[in-house]
């Protein structure tokens, strides 16, 4: 992982930043560049609230290299609460508590070992939500 | 457009070739596809090959393919579709005879995968999917198709027992494959039962990847016309593209690349998929057939696990699939399985296929993905 690469998208992976369409209010994530025609400002920076549902998950038991020393972990894909879908690992859950339909949150988790670069990859992860909604 | 033919196909075995490079390889089924006409008359040369960069490293393959063959001088190119590789050299193959730039073409697919280690192969692999917002995640190709295959199961009421008529069909057609990299049968019962790989995937739903090469040489009328053997006829050649990551889309259970190009490759062979007698398919688990089926329109939504059920899948079927063993039991040769597919539904359609022989064969439809159908090529093919 190149350095330049991942603080390109130090908004999306840290602060877990997508866009707002100004005018239809659709929400998007990750943030992507204009497509022809449209307006320079009509997508705005949008933080997103980190809660969502599982839509799907699975156990890595086969890992790629670099993640080999946490296998096997949790990957899904979550439906967030303003309407993407991402995928993220899931964390501080066993495999057997996961199911289509829980709830879930965003927590700030290391990613993979340090590789040849030195760069330690920090980014989003998602864990059993832990506070309902309206609790807090 | 003019008409385009295959009139020599080639393969090596898909095996872990420890003591052969990719030249070798290719050299190897090249010689084999050569024998109905001289290599001089081949004028270009498109090479699948999607994984040597991140795992031989080396790129830019082609020229070397092209000198090792003998065909030092003409045009060659390297095709990186990640697993649609196969499919789209073919399809440029395709173009450049039917739009009259050259009478006789050659396709060669060659893959070197079992060098590196297991997480190496997997991190490669990987990479065809969106490394920026999917691999990144530790998210490998085969966690995707489990992930898919957990939903369905949720949308359906299926179990991962239900997949599993998919790998034994595979298998049993393996047998009746000299080259495929699996020759045994595999019982029904063991399947649910194999190590998990990626949940609800077990280790008997997964293809293994293998090194190999496969050559095809395509050829306008004209030259079809000087040739004693058979030659198979493209009737239809399409690739469609979806987005690369997987969460991008608003249905994931639904591969549009797979219903665009396919229906595209019909229409252009004015067929509908009611005509075609076989298919090849990227199929390294039932999950990944089953979506394919349902996005071709050979099955409803929610029911293409049937058609495994009901054994339509088989050679005796009304859908016969991987009759050559599909990547299950053939193997995944990564960016040369696109190539691995054609030279199948060719043999089929000459008849060749010993045991595993669909009766009556004359139309066939290969069709090859990338990521999880990102891209994705289809080909209808018919006896003449």
């Amino acid at each position: 992982m190149n350095a330049a690469k991942h603080w390109r998208w130090r908004t999306a992976r840290y602060r877990f930043e997508g866009q707002r369409h100004r005018e239809n209010q659709t929400i998007r994530f990750p943030p992507e560049p204009n497509k022809p025609g449209e307006e320079s400002d009509i997508w705005e920076p949008y933080m997103l609230s980190g809660r969502g549902t599982i839509y799907s998950f699975s156990v890595v038991r086969q890992p790629p290299t670099r993640y080999e020393e946490r296998s096997p972990y949790l990957v899904a894909l979550i439906r967030l609460d303003e309407g993407p879908l991402i995928s993220a690992q899931l964390t501080d859950c066993d495999n057997e508590q996961v199911n289509i339909g829980m709830p879930v949150e965003m927590v700030t988790r290391q990613l993979c070992d340090v590789g040849r670069e030195g760069l330690r990859i920090y980014a989003y992860k998602f864990r059993p939500l832990l506070i309902e909604k309206g609790t807090e | 457009m003019r008409q385009v033919s295959i009139i020599g196909v080639g393969q090596t075995p898909v095996a872990e070739h420890w003591n052969q490079t990719v030249q070798d390889l290719a050299a190897q089924a090249f010689t084999q596809a050569t024998q109905v006409i001289a290599p001089d008359r081949i004028g270009a040369l498109f090479v699948a090959n999607a994984f040597g960069g991140a795992l031989q490293l080396q790129s830019h393959i082609a020229p070397s393919i092209a000198s090792t063959l003998g065909l030092s001088g003409i045009e060659a190119y390297t095709i990186e579709a990640g697993g649609a590789s196969g499919g789209v050299a073919l399809r440029q193959a395709y173009l450049a005879i039917a739009s009259g730039a050259y009478d006789c073409v050659a396709v060669v697919g060659a893959e070197k995968l079992t060098d590196v280690s297991d997480e190496q192969l997997i991190a490669g692999m990987a990479l065809t999917s969106d490394a920026e917002w999917e691999a990144i995640h530790g998210i490998t190709l085969t966690a995707q198709w489990a992930m898919l295959m957990r939903r369905y199961m949720h949308e359906y009421g299926y179990t991962a027992a239900d997949f599993a008529p998919f790998p034994v069909n595979a298998h049993a057609n393996g047998v009746a494959n000299a080259h495929a990299l699996y020759r045994f049968p595999i019982k029904l019962e063991k399947v649910a039962g194999g190590a998990p790989v990626a949940d609800p995937l077990g280790l008997l739903d997964c293809a293994t990847m293998a090194d190999g090469a496969a050559v095809l040489i395509l050829a306008n009328e004209g030259l079809v016309r000087e040739l004693p053997n058979q030659s198979i006829h493209i009737a239809g050649s399409s690739v469609a593209t979806d987005t690369l990551a997987l969460h991008q889309r608003t249905d994931p259970l639904n591969l549009m690349a797979v219903t665009s190009s396919s229906k595209k490759a019909l229409q252009q062979a004015n067929l509908t998929q009611n005509d075609v007698d076989l298919l090849e398919l990227t199929d390294p688990h039932g999950i990944a057939a089953t979506l394919a089926l349902e996005s071709m329109g050979f099955a409803e939504r929610g029911t293409g696990i049937q058609l495994a059920r009901e054994g339509a899948i088989t050679p005796q079927g009304s859908v016969p699939l991987a009759t050559g063993g599909g990547y299950k039991a053939r193997g995944d040769v990564g960016g040369a399985s696109g190539v691995y597919q054609v030279v199948e539904l060719v043999q089929q359609l000459r008849g060749e296929a010993g045991s595993a022989q669909v009766p009556q064969a004359r139309i066939g439809l290969a069709q090859c993905l990338g990521g999880i159908g990102a891209t994705v090529a289809t080909h209808i093919l018919i006896a003449e």
